[in-house]
């Protein structure tokens, strides 16, 4: 069932959901620093999610969860390129299509690309000084102060993949959080709206406030 | 509007047959009516690429009403030509101005091979239909017309699906160049109706199977088939087709 194109469809789909219930945790657990009270908070959520064994269990199912989408996204795409060999002299372009839903592949590219930046930042250091057991954590409230807020060129790069991240996040879930319920086979006409409005607060909502975590330590805007 | 002739350029595709490389030839046609139909112009082409002793271009065309199926021109840059909800055949001259230059190309997509010029193979619609996109019924006399009762969204929903002609338009449109759209439509006006419900499960399963078998891309949900199919053929037949699909998967046997 799932090697078929619409079983295919359908791993992205679920993945998808299962990544986009994971940015919920991961943003509400990194707005703690917004309580500017010196990274008390979000150290103590921070070493709720790394001291706790099943969140650490659970770490290995979102790792699956990722790279089920990530390859599986690749190899849609590239089945679909093989689909068309001799392309058109005037291309379609937009009419009846977002430029973002028919650049999933590009904005997954940079999102990828945003992504092995972010764990080797944050999440490698943190395990690699961790290992196997539960203790041992970095701070990783000073390790965020440290990464972003100096005036060098590489926290300017780091700052403007995190920008370009979050910004391809944004555009990637405008489309995805809506045709991953399509894909599942929602299509009365009403919940189709209701999600696709609710799939553009979250596009816009989640990468900003993701994208206000640099910004805000960068320019000083909480201490 | 008011009536008037225009002359144009024409960027048309010509190929020889499906093994040779194509290529774009310029042509210029001249007091073409504002009211003809853009069939009528290319027959006026030929017409005179015939008289200079030329090989005339190839295309599909059958009814000229709109409702076969069978025209399938990519005009700069759109299957069927600018107008919406509009078949080439039924596309009128008074779409363009004097002294526009109009890019006409076949349909592209692997699953589609170029036969010539203009005309591509779309055999592979009518093997997905062959897996399943009909109902079995015993012949003998007609049933009564309404015998068997049918709830009238589902009967209007059934019907909107229905009109679909398998032009191909969706396929062509698509930037995966999916078969989705114009499967969907198939599978949904028949899951609607109690005729279909006995082969419901199967149905789904072998088309698309057939579908991954000609090698058609995988829908994205971006919505060029929806903006561009001339029978405005709605993509949330799609979503309905995925449903139909893991039910069918989760529950039936094969």
């Amino acid at each position: 069932m799932f090697t078929s194109s619409i079983g295919r469809k359908l791993v992205m789909s679920f993945t998808g959901i299962f990544l986009v219930l994971f940015l919920i945790v991961h943003v509400s657990i990194n707005a703690c620093i917004f309580a500017n009270d010196g990274g008390e908070m979000f150290n103590k959520a921070a070493h709720f999610m790394g001291a706790n064994i099943v969140p650490r269990i659970l770490e290995i199912g979102l790792f699956l969860g990722f790279i089920l989408h990530i390859v599986q996204g690749y190899m849609l795409e590239a089945k679909n390129r093989k689909a068309r060999s001799a392309k058109y002299a005037v291309s379609y372009g937009n009419k009846g299509s977002k430029w973002y839903s028919r650049s999933m592949a590009l904005l997954g590219t940079l999102i990828l690309i945003f992504l092995i930046l972010h764990l080797s930042n944050f999440w490698l250091p943190n395990r690699a000084s961790q290992g196997l057991s539960l203790s041992g954590e970095i701070d990783l409230y000073a390790k965020m102060k440290d990464t972003f807020s100096g005036h060098n060129p590489v926290t300017a790069i780091t700052i403007l993949v995190y920008v370009l991240g979050c910004a391809a996040l944004g555009y990637h879930l405008a489309h995805g959080f809506q045709s991953a319920f399509r894909t599942i086979g929602v299509h009365n006409k009403r919940y189709n709206k209701m999600l696709t409005s609710i799939g553009y607060a979250f596009a816009i909502i989640v990468p900003l406030a993701f994208v206000m975590m640099p910004l805000c330590f960068h320019f000083g805007w909480i201490s | 509007m008011e009536h008037y002739n225009m002359n144009l350029n024409l960027k048309v595709w010509r190929q020889k047959n499906s093994n040779t490389k194509g290529e774009f030839k310029m042509y210029r046609v001249e007091n073409i009516s504002s009211e003809m139909s853009f069939l009528e112009m290319f027959d006026v082409l030929n017409e005179k690429l015939i008289a200079d002793g030329e090989e005339p271009i190839a295309f599909d065309h059958d009814c000229r009403e709109g409702i076969c199926g069978a025209c399938s021109m990519y005009i700069d840059g759109k299957p069927h030509g600018p107008w919406h909800a509009n078949t080439t055949c039924q596309l009128h001259m008074r779409a363009f101005k004097d002294g526009d230059t109009v890019v006409v190309e076949p349909w592209r997509a692997n699953t589609f091979p170029v036969i010539k010029d203009l005309v591509v193979d779309r055999t592979a619609f009518d093997r997905i239909i062959q897996a399943g996109g009909y109902i079995s019924v015993n012949t003998g006399n007609a049933v009564d017309g309404n015998a068997l009762p049918i709830n009238k969204d589902k009967a209007d929903a059934s019907f909107a699906a229905a009109m679909c002609i398998g032009c191909g338009a969706c396929v062509a449109a698509c930037k995966n160049s999916s078969a989705m759209l114009f499967l969907s439509a198939k599978v949904s006006h028949l899951a609607l109706l109690p005729q279909g419900e006995p082969e419901r499960h199967s149905r789904v399963l072998n088309m698309i199977d057939q579908m991954d078998k000609e090698g058609f891309g995988s829908c994205t949900n971006t919505g060029a088939c929806e903006a561009t199919c001339p029978k405005e053929i709605s993509i949330s037949n799609i979503a309905k087709l995925n449903q139909e699909y893991l039910c069918a998967s989760l529950t039936s046997e094969k």
